[in-house]
């Protein structure tokens, strides 16, 4: 017999008519995420990011998510309230169609992390800093099949993977097996 | 590494072509901070007083404010600077919005143009990469179109674009340079930008700001949003609603506008209507702005919301963005009672680039010579019979400089004196030739009838702010009121207030003492010093009345940003001393003396000349100026400025003080 085991999911919810559009969200995630914690900040750097079109009245923090070697083939439009959208607004992906959640100067990819922190914050630092309440946060409890649950890595062993793969899909493995080879040589 | 500021400038000379990137003195920054400080300093240091505002040696510098970019909430603002056209002192128009931290980004503090571009051009800064570009096919194009066009074109949706329409285009003397929500609408200014034949600067960043004591720094922000939470379910008692919470006024969220309608004058800055906020007006009122205001927005970095996107039916434009209190401004010059026509002339106006507080004024100064048969049907030819149809007629006119319009585009000072015949007398509310807030009060007020002479930003508004506007009628309310109030500079100002009643011996004229009002006027006026500097918004600062954003955080939160050490005597008595000193001294040398501290001749029924003349000696005694209004050579000396003070004597400022330099 299947084990239930109880998980614990973290939700930011977006309230998108509470937007005021200030992207305060955008630089307290770079800040944060600066090393050295505050150190810096460069909204080009974040890990949500603000489509924003203020004409149209489109206010849309996106979050990112998973790394993605090539973008999709078509592009399909929402039409939500008489707004018009790009499909890849919505997208949460790091992806080569666009410059969003990617380092700006080694284009590695980015991913929202909820704010990982020891000790942990209380709220992921977009929330906090969101006093229009567009962005809340509420932690939920769900029930999962033991087996399902995803084997956890270390954090920062996934962040690893996900940059060399990255890394390999834009130079190609043996450019990057060569460059650390290289590294290595010099230490 | 430089901390809270790039380190670098982008000057651009728009006669060659050439661009360059340059390292700033950070010695300058100790100096002066940022912004208005170093604006001021490169203008003074570079520009020569004889320059002609509209000539290509002037230069035009949009430069960001020390902590835009940084975390601090509300630290977004540009500041330019240039000689006005209108005043022909110096003029330092600031607009919010998304432009200064993107600069920040993008890797400079300031951008400084000189010259004059051959043909229409705008300017696109990514990072490292400048262009000058063709605008000719934006030639005559709105703002918000331009904007539009400019970011389709360069195919990047997040570039920051500050532009003209056809008033700057046109070198109309109170053009304003506009941006998303926000503008630099003041003085003229984006009729330099015109007059060096530049239509835009779009801007993109990517790069890093730092900071320099990170850990102090997000823990003043944090307190600072703390504050602005327990603000906005705390209002200040006693006062209107419009102006009991922060940020600018609330005119997109706030419909009340009992206080702005009954208290302001209107027409040519004429009449008081007690009588006009009616329940049906209110109804009316809040129908129309609830049908206009699609989603109330914010500049950079800032939860407040004192803007909103507009979008109404009987739109000339489709949408604009709307700030403040220019849906008023038109309706009440026009004596239009229609608040949908004030959503309809301000988009239009707004495209054209005009600046909200003056426009109104010109056009209903128009109307009143036009009533009074100084200005004739030959004038205004086919003048339409109503306000409204005739102020859409006037705006026209002037943003083309057509007809009438080309002398009205001068602003009242100059149109009443091109006009002649009498038009002079209805220049009522301007000073140093520039149109101010329309208010007609009854009393002296010391403290405002000082700020309004004296202030180099000729703008009551930014200088006013943080002390009520009138004194609570009881004691128990004005004690209550003084016990959280931490951001008083001083136990003496919280004497003041408590003291301070509406009638008997604590009541203006004569109250307060003259060290006290000078003391209040000097607060109001080195917090929208330090906000000019750091880019910090006026409406989280210098503005509202208990702001988060005060005298005694601000100098660690500089610190904390920059690296230095500035405590609250160095920031006050030091660096704004200085860069106060400096504003005076650079208008000094374009012909500013003691004769032109005025107020508007009627801002109050009540005058005591004998009085204000000794407030202005008292006033000037304080600041370490001499009689004239002029900062004395020892002053200047002690605030490391005595090339400034050399200057000054070298061309015989001192020696003649009352000698009207002709500029």
């Amino acid at each position: 017999m299947m084990g239930k085991k109880t998980k614990t999911v973290k939700v930011i919810n977006i309230d998108l008519e509470k937007c005021n559009g200030c992207r305060a969200c955008e630089m307290i995630c770079s800040a944060f995420h600066a090393s050295e914690k505050y150190s810096s900040n460069n909204p080009a750097r974040s890990r949500i990011r603000m489509i924003r079109r203020p004409l149209e009245d489109i206010y849309l923090p996106i979050y990112a998510g998973e790394y993605t070697a090539a973008e999709c083939m078509g592009r399909d439009k929402y039409v939500i309230d008489g707004k018009e959208y790009d499909e890849c607004d919505f997208c949460r992906a790091s992806c080569p169609s666009r410059e969003a959640f990617k380092e700006p100067d080694s284009g590695l990819p980015l991913k929202c992390d909820m704010c990982e922190d020891d000790p942990p914050q209380e709220e992921p630092l977009c929330v906090k800093w969101c006093l229009s309440d567009a962005l809340t946060y509420e932690i939920r409890e769900e029930e999962v099949e033991d087996e399902e649950e995803e084997e956890q890595k270390d954090l920062t062993q996934k962040e690893m993977e996900r940059s060399i793969k990255a890394l390999a899909d834009r130079y190609g493995l043996d450019k990057v097996a060569n460059s650390m080879a290289r590294l290595l040589k010099k230490e | 590494m430089r901390y809270a500021e790039t380190g670098y400038n982008l000057e651009i000379d728009l006669s060659s072509g050439n661009i360059e990137k340059v390292q700033t003195d950070p010695a300058l920054t100790e100096l002066h901070l940022g912004g208005l400080g170093t604006n001021a300093r490169i203008l003074w240091d570079r520009v020569p007083p004889e320059t002609d505002p509209l000539a290509p040696e002037n230069l035009l510098i949009f430069g960001t404010g020390l902590l835009a970019g940084t975390p601090a909430p509300g630290a977004n603002r540009t500041i330019v600077t240039t000689y006005s056209p209108q005043t022909l002192l110096m003029a330092y128009s600031m607009m919010g919005g998304f432009f200064a931290p993107e600069l920040k980004y993008a890797g400079y503090d300031k951008v400084i143009f000189s010259g004059r571009s051959p043909e229409l051009v705008y300017i696109w800064i990514n990072n490292d990469k400048v262009e000058i570009k063709d605008a000719s096919h934006l030639q005559g194009k709105g703002v918000v179109e331009t904007e539009e066009l400019i970011k389709q074109e360069l195919e990047d949706q997040d570039a920051q674009v500050a532009s003209i329409g056809l008033a700057g285009e046109n070198n109309v003397y109170y053009a304003s340079v506009e941006h998303a929500r926000s503008s630099a609408s003041r003085a003229g200014i984006g009729a330099v930008m015109g007059s060096k034949n530049l239509k835009a600067v779009a801007v993109r960043g990517t790069k890093d700001l730092n900071i320099a004591r990170p850990e102090k720094f997000i823990e003043l922000c944090n307190e600072v949003l703390d504050y602005i939470q327990w603000r906005a379910d705390n209002p200040v008692q006693h006062v209107p609603p419009i102006l009991a919470g922060l940020g600018s006024p609330q005119e997109m969220a706030i419909h009340d506008e009992a206080w702005h309608t009954t208290a302001f004058s209107w027409g040519n800055a004429r009449y008081r209507r007690k009588e006009f906020w009616t329940e049906e007006v209110e109804d009316e009122w809040f129908r129309v702005q609830d049908g206009a205001v699609q989603r109330l927005i914010s500049c950079y970095n800032c939860p407040m919301k004192c803007g909103a996107i507009i979008a109404y039916p009987t739109l000339e434009l489709s949408k604009y963005m709307m700030k403040c209190y220019s849906k008023l401004t038109y309706v009440m010059g026009a004596m239009a009672d229609n608040l949908e026509f004030g959503f309809r002339i301000a988009g239009l106006a707004q495209g054209y680039g005009v600046d909200s507080y003056t426009a109104p004024q010109v056009m209903a100064f128009a109307i009143e010579l036009y009533e009074n048969g100084i200005l004739t049907d030959e004038d205004l030819p086919d003048f339409p019979a109503d306000n409204e149809g005739r102020f859409f007629y006037l705006l026209e006119k002037i943003v083309r400089r057509e007809g009438i319009g080309d002398v009205l585009a001068n602003g009242v000072y100059w149109a009443a004196r091109q006009i002649g015949g009498g038009a002079e007398a209805y220049d009522s509310n301007t000073i140093k030739k520039h149109e101010q807030i329309p208010i007609k009060l009854g009393m002296l007020n010391p403290v405002f009838f000082l700020m309004h002479s004296t202030g180099e930003k000729i703008n009551i508004t930014q200088i006013e702010g943080q002390l009520p506007q009138a004194p609570f009628p009881e004691k128990e309310d004005r004690e209550e009121f003084v016990k959280d109030w931490f951001q008083a500079p001083s136990e003496n100002i919280k004497d003041f207030f408590v003291k301070w009643e509406p009638r008997g011996e604590y009541a203006f004229p004569y109250f307060p003492d003259f060290q006290t009002a000078c003391e209040l006027v000097e607060w109001q006026e080195t917090m929208h010093y330090i906000d000019d500097t750091t880019g910090i918004c006026a409406g989280l600062s210098s503005f509202p009345i208990k702001p988060p954003y005060h005298i005694h955080n601000l100098p660690t939160l500089i610190s904390a940003g920059t690296g230095l050490d500035i405590d609250k005597d160095e920031l006050w008595n030091k660096i704004i001393k200085r860069n106060r000193c400096l504003l005076r001294a650079i208008n000094t040398r374009r012909g500013l003396r003691r004769k032109d501290d005025r107020p508007p001749e009627d801002h109050w029924k009540k005058r005591f000349p004998e009085h204000e003349a000794k407030l202005l000696d008292e006033y000037y005694k304080f600041k370490g100026w001499n009689s004239e209004g002029i900062p004395t050579r020892e002053t200047l000396r002690s605030l490391d400025l005595d090339h400034v003070g050399e200057d000054l004597e070298k061309r015989g400022i001192y020696d003649d003080g009352q000698k009207d330099e002709d500029s």
